[in-house]
């Protein structure tokens, strides 16, 4: 009811690049049904075409639309106005934990790249002559492995997670979620590879469970989970080799 | 930078966690040099034993164990989220381990003066 008083909301945005960046603030026309994206949208087409942002689908699934909304990570093109307005006041930036490239564009190759160095990418059982292979949809398995298929990489858990900004070589939740639904994956094969990717000294061990990952995941995923479910299967792997040697 | 995303349960329960062992740390070479009197100069220790009858040191070491109890309680949690089969409750066991630290730390206080 207060939004309908309001005519104008004083967005802050952060400008800048790689080499730093300053606070500049926009008026922009206030209306009942309006998100973080159209406002950043507005200030683009009506008030600075020179401001840089990313956004592809609008509507939650492609990821690219990631920010700092008053100091937390949100996806931008599903976040109402209403729901984070401080006052009338926002405060908007480019997601934690990633480079810079200019204004609200964050350069992602660090969050993809750990994806790939957390094995987090399909090891085939079969060849494409062999008959495909029925999966029980029920079993314990795939359930495990679905609850993290839902991942759109819009990089908010890693922008949240306080570990990843201690440690920049940490894997991060989205990369180690990934490696955990592979390992679970009936269709995916060397497990051993997954278990020793993501057990380093960059591997889930880092993770203190501190849940900010499973808080701000816009898909409701819960990447803390997995990264336990990690720990437990690099911990068992470890006794199990000690045991064999 | 923006301020980081914080508080929350979960991100409580860690900094508690961690403030908690810090503190713990600290204190427990402390706690072994005193105990180490008893060997070495008991006078002293005695004079101590003294001082700690004052209230003001008995709330001080309510609060030592608390902080002992929630570091341990809070530890038992976080080994188990990682070792046993996963449990959603995470804030309430959290909660729980909390609680249950104010009870025995309360109890250790109401015992001692
Ligand atoms: C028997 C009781 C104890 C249990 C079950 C326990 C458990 C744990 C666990 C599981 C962690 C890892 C937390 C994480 O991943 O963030 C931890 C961290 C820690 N513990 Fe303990 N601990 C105990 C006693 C102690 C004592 C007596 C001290 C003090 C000397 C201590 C000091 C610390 C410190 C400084 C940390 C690092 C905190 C952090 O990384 O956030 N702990 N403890
Ligand atoms: S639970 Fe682990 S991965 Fe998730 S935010 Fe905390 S430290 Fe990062
Ligand atoms: S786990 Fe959630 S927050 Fe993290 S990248 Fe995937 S969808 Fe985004
Ligand atoms: S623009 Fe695709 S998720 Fe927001």
């Amino acid at each position: 009811m207060e939004q309908a008083e309001q005519t104008h909301l004083e967005v802050t945005v952060r400008r800048g690049d790689a080499d730093g960046g300053k606070d500049e603030v926009f008026r922009v026309p206030a209306h009942d049904n309006q998100t973080i994206l159209d406002v950043v949208s507005w200030i683009q087409q009506y008030s600075d075409p020179t401001l840089t942002y990313r956004f592809a689908c609008r509507v939650g699934m492609c990821g690219s639309c990631a920010m700092m909304v008053n100091g937390e990570p949100r996806w931008t093109c599903r976040t109402h106005v209403n729901k984070v307005l401080d006052g009338n006041k926002l405060h908007i930036a480019p997601l934690r934990n990633l480079p810079v490239i200019k204004d609200l564009a964050v350069d992602m190759d660090p969050f993809f790249d750990k994806w790939v160095e957390a094995e987090g990418k399909h090891h085939p059982t079969k060849t494409r002559d062999d008959p495909i292979e029925q999966i029980n949809p029920e079993s314990a398995e795939r359930s495990e492995a679905n609850a993290g298929i839902e991942c759109i990489n819009c990089s908010v858990c890693y922008a949240a997670c306080d570990t990843v900004a201690g440690n920049p070589d940490y894997l991060g939740p989205a990369a180690l979620q990934r490696a955990w639904t592979l390992f679970n994956d009936a269709k995916n094969e060397d497990k051993q590879t997954i278990l020793d990717a993501v057990s380093g000294t960059s591997g889930c061990h880092n993770c203190h469970s501190m849940g900010s990952c499973t808080h701000y995941c816009p898909n409701d995923l819960n990447p803390m989970a997995a990264v336990a479910g990690l720990k437990r299967e690099t911990a068992k792997s470890f006794f199990r080799r000690r045991k064999n040697a | 930078m923006t301020r980081p995303p914080r508080s929350h349960p979960l991100w409580l329960a860690f900094v508690l966690h961690r403030l908690s062992g810090l503190a713990l740390a600290l204190f427990l070479p402390a706690h072994f040099w005193v105990l180490s009197m008893a060997l070495t100069q008991p006078q002293r220790l005695d004079s101590f034993l003294e001082f700690a009858e004052n209230p003001m040191v008995k709330l001080a070491e309510f609060g030592l164990v608390f902080l002992l109890s929630v570091h341990i309680f809070g530890g038992l949690r976080l080994l188990a989220l990682e070792f046993l089969p996963w449990s959603n409750k995470q804030k309430s066991l959290a909660a729980g381990a909390v609680g249950l630290s104010l009870f025995v730390s309360g109890t250790f206080f109401l015992q001692a003066i």
